[in-house]
């Protein structure tokens, strides 16, 4: 499946995905727990700054923010306009998450999806002790990968129908064919995956 | 050897097989029947997927029943839809599955893996998601799948019935050149000729017994 | 323990909803606006797989949008979303589901729609937005209150996604495909 990945040849795509992580995390605590202004202005600088490092295309990459810094600048002009009180303060708290959302954005933008996945399993494996088996999560991941397009095709499918008949009248009717199909192919696919020796008593630990 | 001993099979209060005792040993063994004559849940008992409700069915020995686990590891099975076969996002990764499953070590995996996708001519598909291929190749696929396990035994549910006439030709092909043991549930009477046995398969019982040359014509003189 | 039926039906339902969030929105000639299909998914997996299962698939879905894949509605996903307005929604699919399936399995074990109606409102609506308008409230600096009326829009939409859900759960129910909560 392809990602939102944006290959570039750069440190800042070299780096770990938990290091990159770590830092986001760490980021996005200081940024919150300094004051408005200064957070937004610091999280910014810091946000243009690796967006340079990390050679992508600026244009690109403010395309990504479009979509929530227009939503926040529309409930900051509505909240402004009706509430009418702390308007430096709101503008600063909105400058805060946008420069935030970038730093989340260019994490993405530089991490593959499948060493994002790699990270998340090790996660996993250090929750064993609270009961998480590492070995399900990952397969689980991969086949929720696996069968998006499959089931995509499917909904896809769905939808042109209810588009030729008129919507109105048989929406649920037109998802039960399908919920119905999930559920048979959940059948088959245990089979299939006790067939191939697939075994869910393993705990995931290697001996 | 696989054997049946006395095998019933009930769905509630549906019988879907009754009374079959059989034995099967030679290298290809078809199975023929309609509809609702039980070829797919007697498939499905070979590897003890399915339980009997009554009798035993034995592989090499070991019992569905108790050996669940052996029997699988020694009996491969190739379902018709490739799609519920295919469980990871590559095909590298989704070959190597069964072998992982194992424990196998990951150089042995990657070199068993290697060799059965230059086997069945699909190594260019190595690292791309299995729903860029056709139907056939997603068949082959799956069948790779199951035999970089090295089975001794391969059951196989009508694995050309969805497939188009190329396709069919292909798998057919794969069959006949296995070196395992087959037994084959299909509708596709061409395949069978050349099979060492026909079991056809009516309301739960076997009803023909014999060289396809044979069965095959009796089969179809039973349908007429 | 997770069966491998659990596992494949949680992977599916994640698949799923992926799956609605690639479909064009739905129009609804009365709604000035078009529905997405995704939370329907909340509800739906909730409703047919139960609280652990359905919570499952939806903490799948999170994940996978969290790693880069875009699967939100709109071709959307990453972390830079979940940080932004809509992120608390988002975060709140899996929990959504979580109380779907948790009252399905206590209120709505048959296959009567008004129930399932009743559940899926409340796991897919109630608890979605209880996790979604707080975060929202930090992020866009605004109090509890103007930030839950900022999305009033959007809940006559989700109540009509209830009613599919509910109608479409309950067809499958009695279409006998279901697994138990226990197989």
């Amino acid at each position: 499946m392809l990602g939102l990945y944006l290959h570039r040849d750069s440190v800042i795509h070299r780096l770990g995905a938990g290091v990159k992580m770590g830092g986001l995390l760490a980021a996005t605590l200081a940024v919150l727990a300094l004051p408005g202004a200064l957070g937004a202005l610091a999280a910014g600088l810091l946000g243009l700054g690796l967006l340079v490092a990390a050679k992508l295309p600026v244009g690109r990459v403010l395309r990504e923010l479009r979509a929530p810094v227009v939503m926040l600048t529309l409930l900051f002009g509505c909240q402004a306009l009706l509430a009418g009180t702390g308007w430096a303060e709101t503008l600063a708290a909105v400058a805060r998450f946008a420069a935030l959302i970038l730093l989340a954005t260019l994490m993405t933008l530089t991490t593959k999806v499948a060493d994002m996945v790699d990270l998340f399993e090790r996660l996993f494996s250090a929750l064993r002790p609270l009961g998480v088996n590492p070995a399900k999560m990952a397969l689980m991941l991969a086949l929720t990968i696996r069968f998006i397009p499959l089931l995509a095709e499917q909904v896809r499918e769905v939808r042109m129908a209810q588009q030729a008949r008129g919507v109105e009248r048989n929406i649920a009717a037109l998802f039960v064919p399908l919920l119905v199909k999930i559920l048979r192919l959940a059948d088959d696919l245990t089979a299939a995956l006790d067939a191939r020796g697939y075994d869910p008593t393993d705990d995931g630990r290697h001996t | 050897m696989i054997e049946l001993r006395a095998v019933t099979h009930v769905y509630g209060d549906r019988p879907v097989l009754r009374d079959l005792s059989v034995s099967i040993r030679e290298p290809r063994v078809a199975i023929l029947g309609g509809n609702g004559s039980g070829k797919s849940t007697l498939a499905r008992m070979l590897n003890g997927l399915i339980l009997p409700s009554s009798g035993t069915v034995t592989v090499d020995g070991l019992d569905t029943r108790t050996d669940g686990r052996a029997v699988r590891q020694r009996v491969g099975f190739v379902f018709q839809n490739p799609d519920v076969q295919i469980v990871y996002p590559t095909v590298e990764e989704d070959v190597g599955f069964g072998l992982k499953a194992r424990r196998v070590p990951k150089d042995e995996i990657a070199r068993r893996v290697t060799a059965v996708l230059d086997r069945y001519n699909l190594t260019r598909y190595r690292h791309q998601p299995a729903h860029h291929m056709s139907g056939g190749e997603k068949q082959l696929l799956a069948i790779a799948g199951v035999l970089v396990l090295e089975p001794a035994h391969v059951v196989f549910d009508e694995p050309t019935t969805l497939l188009d006439l190329r396709n069919r030709r292909t798998v057919i092909q794969v069959i006949r050149e296995l070196p395992q043991k087959a037994v084959v549930v299909t509708h596709d009477l061409d395949m069978v000729m050349d099979f060492d046995r026909a079991l056809v398969l009516e309301e739960g019982r076997v009803v023909i017994d014999d060289v396809p040359a044979v069965a095959v014509p009796a089969y179809v003189a039973r349908l007429g | 323990m997770l069966s491998t039926r659990d596992l494949v039906l949680s992977a599916l339902f994640a698949a799923l909803v992926a799956g609605l969030g690639m479909a064009p929105p739905i129009p609804l000639g009365f709604l000035p606006v078009p529905i997405t299909a995704q939370s329907l998914g909340v509800m739906l997996a909730g409703a047919l797989l139960g609280a652990k299962r359905g919570g499952l698939a939806l903490l799948l879905f999170v994940l996978l949008v969290a790693a880069g894949l875009p699967l939100l509605a709109g071709g959307r996903g990453g972390v830079g979303v979940l940080m932004g307005p809509s992120g608390g929604f988002v975060l709140a699919f899996p929990v959504g589901a979580f109380v779907t399936g948790l009252l399905a399995e206590r209120f709505a074990t048959g296959a009567n729609p008004i129930r399932l109606f009743a559940v899926c409102a409340v796991g897919g609506i109630l608890a979605v937005y209880a996790g979604g308008i707080p975060w929202l409230s930090v992020v866009a600096g605004m109090p509890l209150e103007k930030a839950a009326l900022a999305v009033m829009a959007f809940i006559p939409g989700d109540f009509i996604k209830a009613g599919i859900a509910a109608f479409a759960a309950a067809a499958v129910r009695r279409a006998g495909v279901l697994p138990t909560a226990h197989a």
